[in-house]
């Protein structure tokens, strides 16, 4: 995803000028996806040449302000009422980093995962103690932040618990070059 | 292998609530003895809440059982409150068991006959306080709690998540320092559990000390540290104190 939507979004609550919209979106987002101000204004020039956004002329300070178009408007309605697509193959270093140690020699994988684990337990400590702090009334849009980042560590600690089950269970397999060939691709199982 | 576990600060100026030394439990013996908990130490002081994770058969059970001395270990020691376990007669080991420890089960264990208020004063009428004072205590534990409503409630008049908060009510009230909790929110939605963990925590803020056995790394993670568990055997235990620089802003 590009901030597109996301400006799409702040445009339909009312015409703004570029550099509160950089502000707007990250603080509605709880400053987990900083932007540099660039950014902003290469997708709002792009937004324009679509005709999903009109600009205004420029003010007597120069600036401009950007509003939403119809075009925009539909685009947008169309983007809340889309899943997000979760089957692009994962290409997370955790992921690749084990799916390596398992099948490496001398490399004691359910070490490699409870060392994660123990480090990941660490961040979900953190976060909890963080959501703690959190004035809900205020900051409804930030606790949300922090529980889709609880449930994802909590996830990951799931995983690594049943990796390690999976490895005492079945032990360590080093797999033959044709054996390897008979794994279907993750693209494929995703079909 | 033993795993000791560095005591916090906050815990060398008090005596540990809880100490295990060098705890090992064997069940049977022969070829056919299983060894369930091999060389555990672990303390915990006033003010802490510690998790324990691990598969099924890591050990769990039996610790939290040998913590509530409703076992014994084969060798090593345990102490609650300064006293030291293997020294006291079945008497006295009964009545620090009743006047130390509290238990919160995660079918919640209260009796069906008693109001809330009722439930919580139990305890305090078993340790030979009279009915109208024990009654009095817990409404006061129930206003603390901010549950001062569910006083004259029966059980089947509660939802699952305030049963569970009555019961930790329970198992803290008068001189209890000690609440074992066994997979407490084992039988709530989410949210609910969230809310049971919050009190946990909170009674352990106000001075009790916390052993807490869960499956839900969520909520092992209201604890100041998390011990995992393997064949008996601590393999991995950290606490949030020693945690890396901050997350997010």
């Amino acid at each position: 995803m590009s901030i597109k939507h996301g400006l799409l979004a702040l445009l339909s609550e009312g015409p703004a000028y570029g550099a509160a919209l950089k502000a707007d979106f990250e603080q509605r987002t709880g400053n987990t996806w900083p932007v540099n101000v660039g950014q902003v204004y290469t997708t709002l020039d792009r937004l324009q040449r679509d005709a999903l956004v009109a600009a205004d002329d420029p003010d007597a300070e120069g600036r401009i302000r950007y509003r939403l178009t119809d075009d925009g408007r539909t685009e947008l309605d169309r983007w809340w009422r889309t899943p997000v697509d979760r089957q692009a193959t994962p290409r997370e270093e955790l992921v690749i980093k084990l799916a390596l140690a398992v099948d490496s020699p001398g490399i004691d994988s359910s070490a490699v995962a409870q060392a994660q684990r123990s480090a990941t337990m660490h961040r979900l400590q953190q976060l909890t103690r963080l959501k703690t702090s959190i004035d809900v009334a205020t900051d409804f849009a930030w606790l949300m932040v922090v529980e889709h980042q609880l449930f994802a560590a909590e996830a990951e600690i799931r995983w690594l618990d049943q990796l390690e089950a999976s490895l005492s269970r079945y032990g360590h397999r080093t797999p033959t070059p044709s054996a390897a060939s008979e794994h279907p691709t993750a693209a494929e199982v995703s079909r | 292998m033993t795993a000791t576990l560095p005591a916090p600060q906050r815990a060398m100026v008090t005596e540990p609530v809880l100490q295990l030394l060098d705890v090992t439990r064997i069940h049977g013996s022969g070829e056919t003895a299983v060894h369930a908990l091999r060389g555990i130490s672990l303390e915990i002081g006033a003010g802490e809440l510690i998790a324990v994770m691990g598969p099924s058969g890591s050990g769990k059970s039996t610790l939290l059982n040998i913590a509530g001395a409703l076992d014994a270990p084969t060798t090593g020691a345990v102490e609650i409150c300064g006293v030291m376990l293997e020294k006291l007669s079945a008497t006295e080991l009964a009545k620090l068991r009743r006047t130390r420890v509290g238990v919160v089960f995660q079918d919640y264990n209260l009796i069906p006959s008693l109001t809330a208020a009722e439930n919580i004063g139990l305890p305090l009428e078993l340790d030979g306080m009279n009915a109208t004072l024990a009654r009095q205590e817990a409404r006061a534990a129930l206003r603390e709690l901010g549950l001062i409503g569910l006083s004259d409630r029966f059980p089947d008049q509660l939802s699952g998540g305030q049963q569970q908060r009555v019961a930790i009510a329970r198992a803290l009230i008068g001189e209890r320092k000690l609440v074992l909790a066994d997979e407490p929110t084992g039988a709530l939605d989410s949210v609910t559990g969230e809310e049971v963990l919050a009190l946990l925590r909170a009674r352990c803020d106000a001075g009790a000390a916390g052993l807490l056995v869960t499956h839900e790394p969520r909520h092992a993670a209201w604890a100041d540290r998390v011990v995992y568990l393997r064949d008996g055997v601590i393999v991995d235990a950290h606490s949030v104190a020693d945690a890396g620089p901050g997350v997010l802003r």
